[in-house]
This record gives structure tokens, sequence and C-alpha cells, in this order.
């Protein structure tokens, strides 16, 4: 699957995001800079990678969000083109529009770092097919500002619609439902907190990230 | 042409957790201002920006609602005074 991973000024998971990809989706996966006005041709992933785009400034993604390449971005997922966000590219999501609701800091006001359990709430989506139904695994969080918030309507309808993807199994940043990782509308932008490209070798103490790639690449 | 000084003050909704404003009331209250509560903290951003008015207040209206604030977990406000000629210069020619 051809993947672009989006380097903002201030990504510092664009690396691991690169290697990942590289190592399950696409040998020639390629950093692209958000100054570009495009994608290159034949993209099918356009990867958000983690990180404090713009130091976290005015918001956390905001800037990032205004870029020039997020609007070849828009433009790929109203095209039904896959993006994937992870941490700060959640951020720069939620910002960007393209997914619902807003992250704050984190209730306790820490910086979590650790490794977590999510359930696989979903297991029906482009990103998680290689899971199976409430598989919980483990993959590790890092982040300050990952505390979920939408309107109760907002909320009730990303139930209802299974939109809610990963839930956390200990809830460590106060996220409204112990929401870790959601889907827009038409099934093809993931944002998430936590990183799966942490997590694709055991080397690196789990391999469970591996599926959501895994699931990507079989589509 | 006449030059506008914009001050912006964003906040977090009333339903948002203000993890600074909390610090800050409790802090307050270790230090025995017992009577202080209700404590929020904001952001406060000032802009200059020229043009003619109508036209400076559509566009820092798009600027505090698309950019400056989230609304979904932000309430902002903003207020416009015209910057007297001569300070507009000097800031024209800064």
């Amino acid at each position: 699957m051809k993947t672009a991973v989006i380097q903002f000024p201030g990504s510092n998971c664009d690396a691991d995001a690169l290697h990942a990809a590289r190592l399950t989706l696409d040998p020639e996966a390629q950093f692209v800079w958000h100054t570009e006005a495009g994608l290159p041709e034949g993209t099918e992933l356009a990867f958000l990678p983690g990180g404090f785009s713009y130091g976290d400034h005015l918001r956390s993604g905001a800037i990032a969000a205004r870029s020039p390449i997020m609007a070849a971005v828009k433009e790929h997922a109203e095209r039904g083109g896959y993006v994937l966000g992870v941490c700060n590219g959640f951020q720069v999501l939620t910002e960007a529009g393209l997914l619902p609701g807003a992250l704050s800091r984190n209730r306790d006001l820490h910086f979590h770092c650790a490794p977590v359990h999510l359930r696989v709430e979903n297991h029906q989506t482009a990103f998680t097919g290689a899971y199976e139904a409430n598989q919980v695994i483990e993959i590790p969080i890092a982040h300050g500002e990952g505390n979920y918030y939408a309107d109760p309507e907002t909320i009730a309808r990303l139930e209802a619609e299974g939109r809610v993807v990963f839930r956390y199994v200990d809830n460590p940043n106060g996220s409204l439902n112990d929401i870790a990782g959601i889907i827009n509308e038409d099934g093809n932008v993931l944002g998430m907190m936590p990183h799966p490209e942490r997590a694709v070798e055991l080397l690196l103490g789990s391999a469970d990230g591996l599926g959501m790639f895994e699931s990507l690449k079989a589509k | 042409m006449p030059t506008y000084h914009a001050k912006v003050f964003v906040t977090l909704k009333p339903s948002i957790l203000d993890p600074q404003g909390r610090t800050v009331e409790r802090a307050l209250s270790h230090l025995d201002y017992a009577n202080v509560s209700g404590v929020r903290v904001g952001k406060y951003i000032e802009l200059t920006l020229s043009g003619e008015r109508a036209e400076v207040e559509s566009q820092l209206a798009d600027i505090v609602e698309n950019v400056l604030s989230n609304p979904i977990m932000e309430n902002a406000r903003w207020e416009l005074e015209a910057v007297p000629m001569q300070e507009g210069r000097e800031v024209a020619g800064a």
C-alpha cells in the first residue's frame, strides 16, 4: 500500500512511522513535507505521525491542520483514500475537521508514556480487520493532551455507528467513554492516541500494532 | 489605510476541564484566599490588522472562529480598536 508519511515541523514520530510503514506496507514509503501542495502520485495511505507539530502552540495540531499539505490530505480522504493519524496526527485530524471532537489536557495534567491495553471495539474496519472482536492489545501511549472530548450528541452518534474503534481498558487521560481511537463516517480516516507504529516488532516490547498495518495491507 | 488593534480572548468552555484554572484555584486556596472560586485560565492574543473597518471585522471574526479558537471546546470574543493615525504610520513603518 503506497504510503506517504507527512512531516510537520515538530513531528518526532515520523521516523517510527516511516519505519513501520516500510516494514509492513510499502518498502518505498516516503516522507512528504508539510509545505507540499500534493501527495505523491498513487498514494493510498497518508500517515500523520505523532509529535509536537509547531510546538503545540495555539492548540495541539491546530497550525499543522491548516498547512498546505492538509488540503491534499482532505482531498485524498474525500476520494476514499486512507488516512491514519496517530497521537499528534489524531489531534491534527480533529483540528482539520476530518474527525469530530477535540483532544484536551490529560485529566491529571501528567504526560503519560507507557504501554496500555486497548480493546478493539470494531474489528470490521479497514484498519482493524486482522484483529478479533473485542481483542485486547498492548500499544504504547506518549501524550499530554489525549483527553478525548466531543459533545454528547457526537459521542452518542460515534457509539451508535460503531465508530469508536479502540477503547482504553484503564483510561489514562480522562477521555469520554474511554475512547482511544475513532473512525470517520466513511471508514477511511482513523485517529488514535496510542502508537501502533511503536509496536510492530517484539524487540519493541509488543507487536500488537502489526494487526493494524496487516489490515490495511489486505485492502 | 486605517489600522486596527484587536484583542482576542479565548477560554475553555465551562463544560471542559480546565486543569490550569483548577490548579491556580487550589493554589489560591492554599494561600488562604478562601473566598476565590471559579478560576479559569485562558489565552489572550493581540493582532494588528489594516484595511477598512467592515472588511477587518469580518476577517477577524473568521480568524477567531477558524484559527485562534476551537469552537468544540473553547469560547472566544474579541475587541477591535482603531489605532490613531500617527501611531498607525509608525506601526506601518516599523
